[in-house]
């Protein structure tokens, strides 16, 4: 007999979404002009209306975010900038059941993944910066460096919350003052965050979170108030933004896509390689910028290995994303289940065989089934855009070296992934990736005292670790 | 008796460990302070720039690989080499800058000097900019800083040595490759160092030497999809935004410098590496 897992929702009690958000600028609420509807990707009910900041809520807010540089986070001790970091990072510890629910609901991620990842990992990079505020003179970058000023900052709908964190974290530990931006289809817990600013006693203008859509980013990234910008996104935009500020005095970090590659050679451990393989791409609905969207595999192995990777994948269970027991959640949007549902239908077009296990799909709500593409070419669409979704395309190499070449053979770098037993084997295949992370016999681990992000195409500069910090402080970029 | 005729010399392009003339024939007159001709170097085209690249790229495997320790040995014999011919270059200098001497052998001993200095950090960058880091979890994980690969590099229009040496020691100690772009209104030294090198163990392709228009290969340079980063510290700033535009095309990492010995010359045409590891039994 089979034994079916009883749902095991997770409450929304802890959560209270207000009907309608302004920004939050210089220590409060302001209303906002025009509106738009956040939904959740789970059942497409709308949750609240939020703010699409124009150039007057903009301009508010770098001149909030200019005042309190001005007026008193430039002339706080590392000391005191970092106690107020360390009672964030504690708030959102004590906050972190709110935090986790309104996440899942808002982006439509498994409560697994934003209870056990999204959540104490914002709170961890709290922590880890707020160690570094009184610390800057042993960044080993000297002792002239300062803070840029007031810090423009676009994050993208992915990991709303982990990606706010990955930003302000280092922002305020340096001594700048910030504008962030949420993503158009996930500002609840930017906004909730706000709360959170408050309740440490943050200086009024030291964090202001203007939400909206493009177009207020392309504000922000343009606004001459603004000495850095920092953003993470898609590739195409990142490039705008880097030829919008060509010829400014403006520092730039930019974290973009990837079409990461997981190596799996034949002496690899076969159990654990497709466990990795699985959450490489499965994770986050592979809406991460760094999902193992391409497996290489050795041709030797590969039949058995696609076997029990299907038969893994019969395992993975989709659906709510509340229910403590679901793996794999909604598709963000409504847009972006459009264009995986484009390639995926390019990756038909082009010859490649697509599998998927069965599974129901909820009626209402964007969603689409874990897929695996078999015979793909270095060619096709599929193994060459970022589809950012559950989509895995697995192309086979006969050679150790042809395996390399094939990883390697993409403008992006951003990760990639090794499986094998053999030690001299990882080290030579890591040091011949193209990719600012590597991980080998394991996948998609994070942590803030460790430097991410990519070669080529996938962006500039890195975040976490003492790398990360370095592009918060002026005098150390080699400008 | 009659006076001796000198022996001119002809400059050419250095590609690939080969000397050739560009492909366009054009050429250009350099003359020295007081307006005597000295020489017509080579006016390099779009196609001597993708010659060099590719010449830059088929190298750039072997380079990187290369132990650091090795790329030290390189760089210090090139600074061997150098000081062997000091005195050519301080009378090239002199002829065509038109300073005194003592100034010109100020200026080629800084230059040895300096490959001295950045042959010293071809094995200790690593340890500069390299971490451990204590994730929280089973597992082992380091950053180390790894060549970025093929870098362009627009040399400054004075001190037409020293300037140079400064943009591509840094550039060539991490493992890349380097196609520079010598001073317009003095390519000499540059092209009388391309024999230097030539000579100095460095393999082919690794260092390769254009002369030429700035305004008019700069911006190939830039948009140049197999140039990975861009040193341009030679460059007019009314000339940057449109290089940075056109750079942004692959993301090019593009810097300029201000100090000539520094170890962020070489961290900036490095990309950082994290690899990560599981720890158990």
């Amino acid at each position: 007999m089979t034994f079916e897992y009883a749902p095991a929702p997770e409450s929304r009690a802890s959560v209270s979404i207000k009907p309608k958000y302004g920004h939050y600028i210089g220590g409060k609420f302001v209303a906002g002009e025009k509106h738009f509807p956040t939904i959740n990707p789970a059942t497409e009910e709308v949750l609240s209306s939020i703010a699409l900041g124009s150039k007057k809520d903009v301009d508010a807010a770098v001149k909030a975010a200019k005042k309190a540089l001005d007026a008193h986070w430039s002339k706080l001790s590392g000391r005191e900038r970092g106690k107020y970091l360390f009672r964030i990072a504690r708030i959102l510890q004590e906050r972190a059941r709110e935090f986790a629910v309104l996440e899942s609901l808002d982006n439509g991620k498994p409560i697994r993944e934003s209870r056990d990842v999204d959540v104490p990992l914002a709170a961890a990079h709290f922590f880890y910066h707020a160690g570094w505020a009184d610390k800057l003179e042993f960044a080993g970058v000297g002792t002239k460096t300062k803070a840029h000023g007031v810090v423009g900052q676009i994050i993208p709908w992915n990991f709303p919350l982990l990606m706010l964190a990955w930003k302000i974290a280092p922002a305020l530990a340096t001594g700048n003052t910030v504008v962030l931006k949420p993503a158009e289809t996930t500002s609840l817990t930017a906004l909730l965050f706000a709360e959170v600013c408050e309740q440490a006693g943050l200086p009024a203008g030291v964090v202001n979170i203007v939400t909206g859509d493009g177009s207020t980013g392309a504000l922000i990234v343009n606004h001459p108030g603004i000495s850095k910008i920092a953003f993470t996104g898609s590739t195409e935009v990142g490039k705008i933004i880097a030829q919008a500020v060509a010829g400014t005095s403006k520092s730039v970090t930019l974290e973009l896509g990837g079409k990461a590659a997981n190596v799996v050679f034949e002496d690899a451990a076969i159990d654990e390689s497709v466990e990795g393989i699985v959450n490489g791409i499965f994770f986050n609905q592979g809406h991460v910028c760094c999902a193992g969207s391409r497996l290489v595999i050795q041709e030797s192995i590969s039949d058995e290995f696609i076997k029990k990777l299907q038969k893994r994948m019969e395992k993975i269970r989709v659906g709510d994303p509340l229910d403590k027991n679901t793996d794999l959640g909604a598709i963000n949007s409504r847009a972006q289940l459009e264009i995986i549902k484009e390639l995926s239908l390019a990756g038909d077009a082009e010859g490649a065989q697509r599998w998927s296990p069965e599974c129901a799909l909820p009626n209402k709500g964007f969603w689409f089934a874990p897929t695996i593409f078999t015979g793909v070419t270095q060619s096709h669409r599929i193994a060459r855009e970022e589809i950012f979704g559950p989509v895995l395309s697995v192309l086979t190499f006969r050679t150790p070296q042809e395996g390399i070449d094939k990883a390697n053979n993409t403008p992006f770098g951003l990760s990639a992934g090794i499986w094998s037993e053999k030690g001299s084997k990882i080290l030579w295949a890591s040091q011949k990736l193209k990719a600012g992370v590597v991980w080998a016999n394991t996948f998609n681990k994070f942590d803030p005292t460790s430097p991410f992000g990519g070669y080529k195409e996938s962006g500039w500069g890195r975040e976490g670790g003492r790398h990360g910090l370095t592009a918060y402080l002026k005098g150390v970029s080699y400008e | 008796m009659s006076k001796r005729i000198d022996v001119k010399k002809t400059y050419k392009l250095f590609i690939g460990g080969a000397f050739p003339r560009t492909e366009s024939g054009r050429t250009y007159e350099v003359k020295n302070s007081k307006g005597v001709f000295i020489a017509n170097p080579c006016m390099a085209s779009r196609k001597d720039l993708k010659d060099a690249v590719v010449a830059a790229r088929s190298a750039q495997s072997g380079w990187s690989q290369a132990t650091a320790y090795n790329r030290g040995q390189i760089l210090y014999r090139i600074a061997e080499m150098l000081e062997g011919r000091r005195e050519q270059f301080i009378s090239e200098i002199s002829e065509l800058t038109g300073v005194a001497a003592k100034k010109a052998s100020d200026e080629v001993e800084a230059s040895i000097d300096l490959l001295v200095w950045y042959a010293g950090w071809t094995d200790k960058i690593s340890a500069l900019d390299g971490a451990t880091n204590p994730v929280a979890g089973p597992y082992y994980n380091f950053t180390i800083p790894e060549a970025l690969g093929v870098v362009g590099f627009i040399a400054p229009k004075k001190s037409a040595l020293l300037g140079f040496i400064a943009g591509i020691a840094p550039i060539i100690a991490s493992g890349n490759t380097v196609i520079a772009l010598a001073s317009e209104s003095a390519p000499l030294p540059a092209m009388s160092l391309a024999e230097v090198i030539a000579t100095s163990d460095v393999p082919a392709g690794v260092v390769n030497i254009l002369t030429g228009k700035t305004a008019e290969l700069a911006p190939w340079f830039a948009s140049h999809m197999d140039i990975d980063g861009l040193d341009i510290t030679g460059l007019d700033s009314k000339l940057v935004a449109e290089v940075k535009v056109a750079g942004a095309q692959n993301l090019k990492r593009i810097h300029a410098f201000k100090e000539v010995a520094t170890p962020g010359r070489i961290l900036a045409f490095m990309e950082s590496k994290t690899v990560w590891h599981p720890i158990g039994v």
